[in-house]
């Protein structure tokens, strides 16, 4: 079981909540991923319009806990702000800390990410950071109060899988105590799998299950990779190697020059 | 007076945030509040004034990813 911030979770899985061709696909994926945290977000809309609310109803209707992002933010003070505004509305201590600093690749502003975790954290609140796999900047989102990182796989929305393979595995041998999430550029279950595999605690996507032909199916197929991933990852894995070598006892081979039999 | 409120320039009469909120027609609660960039408390919004060219967000829950 995975613990974060004290909460103990069974599901290895964190699931988006955004681009779902209806609330009924969302209600249906969230179900069947079995997710226990869904992410949500606070948007700007006119007075009397609603949805929010409705959306937020249908969420509370799933018995999971939600872990509000700050996406779109740019700066330590819209981060923190934005912070603030979805503890009150939400009611929880935990935030999906994001502080973007580039447009075309969503890559996290890693000096703001430190900062705002700082005055977050100082304020209470539990920082789930999206970040990327570099060693320094995590050890400085530990001291800055983090609990749990969450470094991308590949930038947000391009379902690339895990780009930097030899840098996740770099951070989860350098951090074997803190829960790592594999945030972002999931594209496909075998990634989610693939994270699983290499000690990685949990995953966090939204895109592949929404955009999928099927979203709910495709959360099942999710949360079955998950599973996957994590019992061969404490199964223990067998080392690669470059030569071939038989599977099959070769004792006893017919036709051999050796005598012997099994 | 000229305000900002989620971007959009608009004439109100409110005084106060939790009065414009109430003359925009937004639910006292569901909804989160900043101005010029800060957080409001629901419980604060009595008592923040507003003044000429002020930028306000009212923010709802929404899907994020």
């Amino acid at each position: 079981m995975l613990n974060v911030y004290d909460t103990v979770l069974n599901s290895r899985l964190f699931l988006g909540t955004a681009q779902y061709p209806s609330p009924e696909q969302l209600r249906a994926a969230v179900e069947r991923s079995q997710a226990e945290v869904v992410t949500v977000s606070l948007r700007r809309e006119a007075a009397g319009e609603g949805s929010g609310q409705r959306f937020w109803q249908l969420i509370q209707s799933l018995g999971v806990r939600v872990l509000p992002n700050t996406a779109g933010c740019h700066t330590v003070q819209e981060a923190v702000t934005t912070a603030h505004m979805a503890r009150e509305v939400f009611a929880t201590r935990w935030v999906k800390l994001e502080v973007i600093g580039d447009d075309a690749t969503l890559q996290p502003d890693v000096f703001g990410l430190v900062e705002a975790a700082r005055i977050l954290s100082e304020d209470g609140f539990q920082v789930f950071p999206y970040t990327t796999e570099d060693l320094v900047v995590a050890e400085r989102l530990l001291a800055a109060g983090c609990r749990v990182l969450m470094p991308w796989g590949a930038p947000i929305g391009t379902g690339r899988g895990l780009n930097n393979v030899y840098g996740l595995r770099q951070l989860r041998a350098h951090f074997p105590e803190i829960p790592l999430v594999v945030d972002a550029g999931i594209g496909s279950p075998s990634h989610a799998a693939q994270a699983l595999e290499l000690g990685y605690d949990a995953v966090l996507l939204n895109t592949a299950v929404s955009k999928a032909g099927d979203p709910p199916a495709m959360a099942e197929a999710f949360a079955q990779a998950v599973n996957a991933g994590r019992l061969a990852y404490e199964a223990g894995l067998m080392e690669a190697h470059d030569l071939a070598a038989p599977s099959t006892p070769e004792f006893g081979t017919p036709f051999s020059p050796w005598s012997g039999h099994a | 007076m000229k305000l900002k409120v989620n971007a959009e320039e608009i004439q109100v009469s409110a005084a106060t945030l939790a009065a414009l909120c109430r003359e925009l027609g937004y639910p006292e609660q569901g909804v989160a509040t900043a101005v010029n960039g800060e957080f409001v408390p629901r419980q604060q919004r009595d008592n923040q004034p507003l003044r000429d060219g002020d930028a306000v967000e009212i923010l709802a829950p929404m899907q994020g990813g």
